[in-house]
Parts: structure tokens; sequence; C-alpha cells
């Protein structure tokens, strides 16, 4: 067991949704706990629940029985601001689809975050700062020469790596991917990979799930998740 | 910030804002410009109504008329807020050139020309003696006839573009008019051997009021002609003495204290002789004595204000169509925002200030193409006239000169507002449904 703190912990999450007549229930009582600069895979079949339970564990959703808390705080009990602010500052989301705003260039779609949390005066007063950054996070992640690019002049793999710099901005403490390289060949998956492990060794905690064992096996510690639990 | 920079974007990338940009500004165009034309019409009858017969009628109906009017008309000129007061004889007549057996009916008006000046626009409404309105009746090609002016369409035709082709000198024509004088009981009486009066007049001027049914069929002739014409008895009568507030005496106000005054005099002269004729005499302001030209313009208007608020309505419901398609087409976008912590009252707010960027730049639009239409109004209509021989009004029937094309500051305020409000209508229902949509719905699935 690590010896790092807990950032993130899920207790006997519930979730069910109703299709037309009939209710499903995706998760049963799913159990996880994320140390900090810890690189987590949750793998399942498709349908399993996995995206379910990482929107979960990114405030995007509310369990219906469960407790998910962030740093011993739990979510559930957060006000609407307090949940919008954790997923703005606390949480960054990478998705299959990649899930750019194609009215913005590669730049403003790395730093929409910063923007979301602020009115036009705070904006102002960070502009630079904020792009700045960006402009690090697109050299970093070597897409320094699309940064006035549209998204739909871009690659599969430089649109993920546009969503992981959007998901980078604010510094999040959890980095959370929903099938990564669900969208990607394998080549480009594969760097897309070394990205998150590139971030893991430098302390960011990842929770990434994937349907993919071989993707699955690139993280520090993988977990199953069956029947809408995770299997230990 | 990021909902100034999505605004613009969307505004500049979505084509269907631009349509909607669009209905907005021709709704709004549309309803500037008739409004303008509209109320510049009904505001320039209401102004020749009101210059016609002044602030206030002290009158009858009965063509019988009342007497006493000049102890009534001494008694609200001590008045201090009566400025002016002039009496009239109203009454109907056949009127003949000389020398021919045609005759047409026309409304004669006998009136002190000097009087009716200062309480009317009668001076005004004159050609030839307009500067010298005492010598109004005297036709200037013989000072010892006895003159009579003429509504304008009784004199001469109006031209297809509404105007006149008056001569430099009033032609010497003879009228005749022929009246039945009625006595105080309202019966037709002797004249001399005949039940009917006939005195012959020279025409002296005509008067162009702007006013169709009174430049079409009025004949104004001396008080004292008219009275001889069409009244008989030992006492001399009017049917209306119109009245002159001075200024910043309010109409409600002058009227409501020339009615006491009036109520005052009908006490005083109880039992005197033909006192009962007093009893029809009403009074009303310039409104309620016109109110049968003017409400019906009024009506109309009022009317096409109800039938513009369903164009808003039309506009309520396209911004909404849309907005809905619009929001749509980006509830990725909206899940996107939501998972970089944008809240609800933020989507809300950003597809609110969409709306009214659409409904601020879609009223500036039609404003300014209303501006500019209306201020170039009466050139198009002249075109349209010299190139297709078709006039929006034609001035051989409506007594108007230009279309009116003033903009009133206020009703341009009233329109915009209603343009952003409509749009902001229009935006609530989509804009809360985008704000409450589930980001796991949206996100999930959809390919960008």
């Amino acid at each position: 067991m690590s010896k790092r703190p807990v950032i993130l912990k899920a207790e006997s999450v519930h979730k069910s949704y109703r299709m037309g007549a009939t209710r499903v229930n995706v998760l049963k009582g799913a159990d996880l706990t994320v140390h900090e600069g810890e690189f987590v895979a949750v793998i399942g079949a498709s349908g399993s629940g996995k995206s379910t339970f990482l929107h979960i564990l990114g405030g995007l959703d509310r369990p219906d029985q469960g407790v998910v808390s962030f740093q011993d705080r739990d979510l559930n009990r957060m006000r609407a601001w307090e949940l919008n602010r954790y997923r703005n500052e606390t949480v960054g989301f990478v998705f299959q689809f990649y899930h750019l705003l194609d009215e913005l260039n590669v730049l403003e779609n790395v730093y929409l975050p910063a923007m979301v949390s602020r009115g036009i005066p705070g904006w102002l007063g960070v502009r630079r700062a904020a792009k700045a950054r960006a402009r690090g996070l697109l050299e970093q992640l070597s897409l320094c020469d699309r940064a006035r690019h549209k998204p739909y002049q871009l690659s599969g793999g430089e649109r993920q790596r546009v969503a992981i710099g959007r998901a980078l901005m604010n510094e999040p403490r959890l980095l959370l991917a929903d099938e990564p390289t669900g969208n990607l060949d394998s080549a480009t998956g594969n760097g897309i990979l070394n990205v998150f492990e590139q971030l893991n060794g430098m302390g960011q905690t990842i929770v990434m799930v994937t349907h993919d064992e071989r993707v699955a096996q690139r993280a520090g510690r993988v977990i199953t998740l069956t029947d809408g639990k995770v299997k230990r | 910030m990021y909902k100034l920079t999505l605004i613009i974007r969307y505004l500049l990338k979505r084509r269907i804002t631009h349509f909607a940009v669009l209905t907005v500004a021709l709704c709004v165009f549309i309803v500037v410009v008739v409004m303008t034309v509209m109320s510049g019409l009904v505001g320039d009858i209401k102004q020749k109504n009101h210059a016609f017969v002044g602030d206030c009628v002290v009158g009858t109906k009965s063509l019988v008329g009342f007497p006493y009017y000049e102890e009534l008309m001494a008694t609200l000129e001590q008045a201090d807020f009566v400025e002016a007061v002039a009496p009239v004889v109203k009454n109907y007549a056949l009127l003949s050139p000389v020398g021919s057996d045609r005759s047409r009916g026309v409304e004669i008006m006998g009136v002190d020309p000097v009087r009716q000046s200062r309480t009317t626009d009668f001076a005004q409404a004159l050609d030839y003696r307009r500067d010298d309105v005492a010598r109004a009746f005297v036709p200037l090609y013989d000072p010892n006839t006895a003159g009579c002016i003429l509504g304008v369409d009784l004199a001469y035709s109006r031209d297809a573009l509404g105007g006149y082709s008056f001569s430099a000198q009033p032609a010497r024509v003879g009228l005749t008019l022929t009246c039945f004088p009625l006595n105080a009981r309202g019966a037709p009486a002797r004249a001399g051997s005949s039940e009917v009066a006939t005195r012959r007049f020279y025409y002296s001027d005509h008067s162009q009021t702007g006013l169709a049914r009174v430049d079409d069929s009025m004949v104004y002739i001396p008080l004292d002609q008219a009275q001889a014409l069409c009244m008989a008895g030992a006492l001399k009568r009017v049917t209306a003495v119109h009245v002159k507030f001075r200024s910043g005496t309010s109409l409600g106000q002058g009227c409501d204290q020339t009615r006491t005054l009036w109520e005052q005099f009908k006490q005083s002269k109880q039992g005197a002789a033909d006192s009962n004729l007093l009893d029809t005499v009403t009074v009303e302001s310039w409104k309620e004595y016109r109110r049968t030209f003017v409400a019906p313009l009024e009506k109309e208007e009022a009317m096409l204000s109800v039938m513009f608020g369903f164009v808003g309505v039309t506009t309520v419901f396209i911004v909404f169509v849309v907005f809905y398609m619009i929001i749509s087409h980006k509830t990725k976008d909206i899940g996107v925002l939501k998972s970089v912590g944008a809240s609800e009252a933020s989507i809300m707010s950003l597809f609110s200030g969409f709306a009214i960027v659409i409904g601020v730049l879609g009223a500036a639009l039609g404003v300014s193409g209303a501006l500019l239409f209306l201020a170039k109004i009466n050139r198009v209509e002249n075109w349209l006239y010299e190139r297709f021989n078709w006039q929006l009004w034609d001035r051989t029937i409506y007594s108007i000169g230009d279309i009116p094309h003033h903009v009133e500051f206020s009703v341009l305020a009233v329109v915009v507002c209603c343009a952003i409000g409509a749009c902001l209508i229009g935006v609530l229902v989509p804009a809360y449904g985008a704000a409450r949509l589930r980001p796991v719905e949206t996100l999930h699935g959809t390919q960008t």
C-alpha cells in the first residue's frame, strides 16, 4: 500500500439510469482509493460504467448512493459553486472525443479553463500569464506551431494533446481521462500515453478509464470494474 | 470573459445567427417605418384639426345656433386663461357659379376673419390675404364686392404630387350661395318672398387647412353675411364660439374653466328670450369636437400597435427557434464548459448575452435601415410614381403633402427595447434548457 496521502476516495458508489421503462443499475457499490501522484487505470468492458464512475469522481455527475471525497471533502455535500470550482481548479478532464470548442483556436481552447473562472476584469489581470502558461503547455505537448489553428485543422492525436493541455491549464491536482486513446490509432495513442507517463513522472495524479488492457498496463495500478463493482 | 469570446465567435461563425440578426432587423425596420409614417400622419391630422378649431369650442350641433354670444365672448375674454375667442356660424348651402344652373352642396362657415385668425390658424391657411386677414373677404380685383373664401379643393384641382397651380391673382368668379334661414324655433323662416335666402359672393381667396373634408366642401363668408343667410330672428345667433387658451394652460384645465364660466353664463341668462337655445350648447375640447375625424385614426394607430405586438410575438418565436437550433448544435460545448467549471447561471448568461447581442445588432441594423429609408421615403415614392406611375397615397385623393418621416426618439427607444426584450424572451427557454443540461449526457459518445 502506498504511503502517499489519499487524494480521492469513492466508497460504495451506486448509480442507475432510466432507459425507457427500465432502470439500469450501472454502478452497484464501486469503491476506489487514489493516492497522490498515482496513475490508476480503471478497466472494464464496454457499458460497465467506467465513464459514469469517472464523471462521478470528477463532479460532473452525482451518485445515487455512496460517498466520493476529494482530500476528505465529500463532493455530495459541496454546493453548486464549490463543485464548479472543483471542476475548474482541482480536476482536469480528457475525453475520448477530445471535445474541443470549434469556434476557438488551439491556444484559446487551452486557456479556456482560466477564462471560465474569471470575469472580464479578472481575466484582464491574468491574461498575459494565462496565455504564457498555455503556450508553455503547447510547447510541452509539441504543439507550438499549431497555436493559431482551429481544431478541425488538427489530427486526432494533436486534438487529444490540445485536450490534455486544456485539462492541465489550471494545474489540477487530479487528471481524469476517459478512454483517451479510444479514438486514436495505436501509434498516436502510444504518444498520448507517453505524455501521461511524463506527467505522472512529474507528480501528476491520473485516473484513466479504458477498455484496452494494453493501454491499462501503462498505468501504475490497474483496477477492474465488473458488474458495477471494483474487482480487486 | 469566455462568454464574450464565445458570443463573438458564435456570431461570426454561425450563419444561422446572421439570420436571427436579419430577422430582428427586418422586424425593427418595418415597425419603425410604419409607426413613424402612421404616427406622423395621425399627429399631422391632429395638429391640423387643432389648428382648425382652436383649443376649445362652446357650441351647439343645432343649426339654429344660440344667442347672447357677444356677452359670452366678453365674459371669456376677461378670463385670464383665455387668449382669444371667435364666433362662428356653420350651416349648409348650395353653391353655384353665377350664370350656371349647376350647383353643389357645401358647408358654409361664417367667421370674423381677425378674431378667427387670433383663435385658429385661419390666416395661415389663406393664400392671397394671409398677411392682411382683415381684408380676407375683400376680393383683390374689386374691393366693393362681397368676398368669400373657398376651400382649396373647391377652387383648384390637385396634381398627382399633391400640389396646386395657383394663379398670382384670384380669378374673378361670382358664386351664389343658397340657404334655408332658420328662426329661433328651428323652423324655416321666410326670407323676402321665398323660404330660401340667396346671396352672391365673389371668390376672394382660398383656404388650405390640409383637412380633406374641409378643403373640399367649406366656403367661408363674413359672419354677418352668414347670420343673414342662415338665421332669422331678433337676436343674432352663432353656432359656436371657438376659444384659444393662453400658453401654459393645459387643455383639460382650460376646458374645465370654460365649462364653469359657461354654466355661470347660462344661469345668468335664465328666463331671457330664446334662453332655451342655450341648453343645446356644450363645451368641448378640440379633440372632443373633432373626434369623428381624429378618433378613427387613433383607433387605427392603436390597432396597428396591436398588430405590431403580433410581429413582436413572431420575433420571439423566430429567436426561440434559432436559439433552440443553436443550442441543439452546441450541447457538446455546454458539456465542455461545465466540465471546466462553468456554472448553470454562467451558461444561461452566455446564451442570454448572445440574445442581447443579436437583439442590439438587429435593432441597430433595423433602425439604421429605417432611418435611411425614411430619409428617402418621399424620393422613393416620387421615383415609383415617375417610373411606374404608382403612388402609395394618391394625392388627388389624400390631402397630404410629403409622407411623414420625422422619427420620434421615444418611438425608437421603445422599438429597440422591445426588440432586445423579444430576443431575451425568445432565448429564455432554450437557455434554461442549456443550463440544465447534464454534461454527462452531452459529452458521452459525441465525436468532434
